[in-house]
C-alpha cells in the first residue's frame, strides 16, 4: 500500500470515529475508555512481528516485552469492560413511567 | 512507492475485518443494551488481528512468545477481576501507560531491525517510515510518562496539587520544538543518536506536561492520554502499513479527543488552559476565600435528613468524587431503596466532570445496582430541581456552586452547574466546613437558608440515615 492509500484509510477512520464516539451515551464513557484502551493494544501486531523475526536479538526481546505489555492491556481491558458493562441494569419494573 | 514485502490480499482483508470489528465495538456503546455485544466484537477483532499476524509470519521463538502472551494475559486478567470500581481512573491511566510503552518498544525494535518490518532497503530505512517511526516513538513515550504521572496522582502516591516549575511553558515548548526538529532531521540522517534523543526527550516532555495539572483536571488528562495512545497506535500502523492499527488508532484518537472536549466544555475551560495547568493551585481564588467562612450555616443530623426525605415527593441525588473516596455508593443505594419503599421518587443527577474520569459516577452507581434509567445527565435533569423537595449532594461541591452562574470573578464562572439550590431543601454531605472544592472556591450553597449541612464521612452519614429511616 502506498502512503496516500494509508492516509486515506486514516482520515476516513477519523471521521468514522468522530461520529461513532459522539453517539456513545455519556453513562458509558468509562467503559468507552476501557475498551478503547483494549483495542489500541492492537499495537501487539507490531510487537508480534518484532518478536518473531530472527536475527536481531535486542529487537526480538524488545518485541517480546511489548507483546507481554500489550497482552496485559488486551486481556485486562476487555475483561474490565465486560465486568463494568455487566453492571448496567435497567429498572426491574419496566412499567414504571419515567415522568 | 515502497518495495515492501508483497501484501497478501487475504491478510489485508483480515486486518480490515478486525478494524471493522473495532468500529462495531464502539458503536455498541451507544446504549447499555447493545454494549456487551459490542465488547464481544472488540474481542473478535483482536483475535482476528493476532491470529492473522501469527499465521503469516514464521515464528522464530514460539516458547518465549507464548510465555510473553501468557504472563501478560494472566496479569491483565487478574487485575481486571480484582480491581475496585472506585480505582477505575488509576487502572485506565496504568493501561494507557502500557500502550505507550509498547508503542515505544515496537518503534525501537523497528529501528533496530527494519528488515523484519519491510521498511528498509539494505539497512536504509525509507524516509517516510522514519518520520512515522519518530512520531510513533515520541507519542508513545509521551503517553507512557504522562500516564505514569497521572496514575501516581490518581492513586494518591503523588499529591493531586499542581507542581509548578518556573518557566515551564518555555521549557515545554523548547523540548517540543526539539522533538519535532529532530524528527524532521531524522529523514536526512538515520543516525541512532537522533532516534534515542527523540525517545528520551519525549519521555521528559510527557512528565513535564502532566505534573502541573491538578487533580480536578484529571478527567481531561485521562481522556487526552487516551487520545495519545490511539495516535501512537496509528503512527505505528503507518509504519507497518497495517489497516487494523490505523483504523483503531484513528478511532481511539478521536474518542479520546472528543472526551477531552466534552470534559473541557463541562468545566468551561479551554483545552489550552487545562494543558497549561496550575488550576486549583491558588487557594481561595477569586477573593471568595477565608472571610466568608464565618457566615452562618445550618447543621443537620442524620435523623433530620431521614425525616425530610421521607416527607419528600422527589429526591435528586447529586454524587461526586467524595462518594467514590468514601465508597458510599452501596450505602447510598440502600438509602434510596428505603426511600422508594416510602413512595419517594428518587433520581440521580450526574455532572459530566463529577469524579476523576468521564462516566466515573455512572459506573459506581451501576456497581451498586442502581438502574441506569434512574441516572440522568446534567441537561436532562437540571430543570427538575425547582420541582424537587430534596437535593441530596454527596461528595460533590464545585459542580453545584451557583457562583458559576452569577459571580464573574469566580474561577469557575461560566461552568455549567447543577441547580441544587432551586430545590426546596438541599442536604449537603461534607466532611467539614473548612475544606473547599478542587477549584479552591467557597460554595454559596452552604450558607443558604434552605441548605442543611451534614458534616461527616459520606458513607457513615448515609448509613446513619438508613438506620434513621427504619
Amino acid at each position: 500500500m502506498d502512503f496516500i492509500a494509508i492516509l486515506s484509510i486514516f482520515v476516513l477512520a477519523c471521521f468514522v470515529g468522530y461520529y461513532v464516539v459522539w453517539s456513545v451515551t455519556p453513562a458509558l464513557h468509562t467503559p468507552l475508555m476501557a475498551v478503547t484502551n483494549a483495542i489500541s493494544s492492537v499495537i501487539i501486531v507490531g510487537a508480534l512481528i518484532a518478536s518473531m523475526a530472527a536475527g536481531q536479538e535486542v529487537a526480538k526481546w524488545l518485541g517480546l516485552v511489548a507483546v507481554a505489555l500489550a497482552s496485559v492491556n488486551i486481556f485486562g481491558g476487555f475483561a474490565v469492560t465486560e465486568r463494568m458493562l455487566a453492571m448496567y441494569k435497567k429498572k426491574e419494573r419496566p412499567a414504571a413511567a419515567k415522568k | 512507492m515502497h518495495e515492501a514485502a508483497p501484501v497478501n490480499p487475504w491478510v489485508a482483508l483480515a486486518y480490515l475485518v478486525a478494524g471493522i470489528c473495532f468500529i462495531l465495538a464502539l458503536r455498541g456503546l451507544s446504549s447499555p443494551e447493545t454494549s456487551r455485544r459490542g465488547n464481544r466484537y472488540g474481542m473478535a477483532g483482536m483475535a482476528i488481528a493476532v491470529v492473522t499476524t501469527l499465521a503469516t509470519h514464521h515464528i522464530a521463538s514460539p516458547i518465549e512468545l507464548a510465555a510473553a502472551i501468557g504472563i501478560g494475559g494472566a496479569v491483565g486478567w487478574m487485575t481486571a477481576r480484582r480491581i475496585a470500581m472506585t480505582a477505575m481512573p488509576q487502572l485506565v491511566a496504568a493501561f494507557h501507560s502500557l500502550v505507550g510503552l509498547a508503542a515505544v518498544l515496537v518503534a525501537c525494535a523497528a529501528f533496530l531491525n527494519p528488515g523484519a518490518f519491510g521498511i528498509a532497503e539494505g539497512g536504509v530505512i525509507f524516509p517516510v517510515s522514519r518520520v512515522e517511526m519518530g512520531l510513533g516513538v515520541a507519542i508513545g513515550a509521551i503517553t507512557f510518562s504522562g500516564s505514569v504521572i497521572a496514575f501516581l496522582k490518581l492513586n494518591g502516591n503523588m499529591s493531586g496539587k499542581p507542581i509548578m516549575l518556573p518557566g515551564r511553558h518555555v521549557i515545554n515548548l523548547g523540548v517540543l520544538a526539539g522533538i519535532l526538529g529532530l524528527v524532521a532531521y531524522f529523514t536526512q540522517d538515520q543516525a541512532p543518536w537522533i532516534f534515542w534523543t527523540v525517545t528520551i526527550l519525549s519521555f521528559v516532555i510527557g512528565f513535564l506536561l502532566i505534573i502541573p495539572i491538578g487533580g480536578a483536571d484529571m478527567p481531561v488528562v485521562v481522556s487526552m492520554l487516551n487520545s495519545y495512545s490511539g495516535w501512537a497506535a496509528a503512527a505505528m500502523g503507518f509504519t507497518l502499513h497495517n489497516s487494523a492499527m490505523i483504523i483503531t488508532g484513528a478511532l481511539v484518537g478521536s474518542s479520546g479527543a472528543i472526551l477531552s472536549y466534552i470534559m473541557c466544555k463541562a468545566m468551561n475551560r479551554s483545552f489550552i488552559s487545562v494543558i497549561a495547568g496550575g488550576f486549583g493551585a491558588e487557594s481561595g481564588g477569586g477573593g471568595a476565600g477565608g472571610e466568608k467562612i464565618d457566615r452562618p450555616w445550618k447543621r443537620g443530623s442524620a435523623e433530620d435528613a431521614a425525616f425530610l426525605m421521607k416527607q419528600a415527593e422527589q429526591v435528586i441525588i447529586v454524587p461526586g468524587y467524595g462518594m467514590a473516596v468514601a465508597q458510599a455508593q452501596h450505602a447510598l443505594r440502600e438509602m434510596c431503596d428505603k426511600l422508594k419503599e416510602e413512595g419517594v421518587s428518587v433520581k440521580y443527577a450526574i455532572h459530566p466532570v463529577a469524579g476523576r474520569m468521564p462516566g466515573h459516577m455512572n459506573v459506581l452507581l451501576a456497581e451498586a445496582n442502581v438502574p441506569y434509567d434512574e441516572v440522568f445527565e446534567l441537561e436532562d435533569i437540571n430543570s427538575e430541581f425547582s420541582q424537587t423537595d430534596v437535593a441530596f449532594v454527596i461528595g460533590a461541591n464545585d459542580v453545584t456552586n451557583p457562583a458559576a452562574k452569577t459571580d464573574k470573578s469566580s474561577p469557575i464562572y461560566g461552568m455549567p452547574v447543577l441547580d441544587v439550590e432551586k430545590a426546596k431543601t438541599v442536604l449537603f454531605i461534607k466532611r467539614s466546613m473548612g475544606g473547599v472544592g478542587y477549584a479552591g472556591v467557597d460554595n454559596e450553597v452552604f450558607y443558604r437558608d434552605n441548605t442543611m449541612m451534614l458534616l461527616a464521612d459520606a458513607k457513615k452519614m448515609v448509613e446513619e440515615i438508613v438506620k434513621a429511616l427504619d
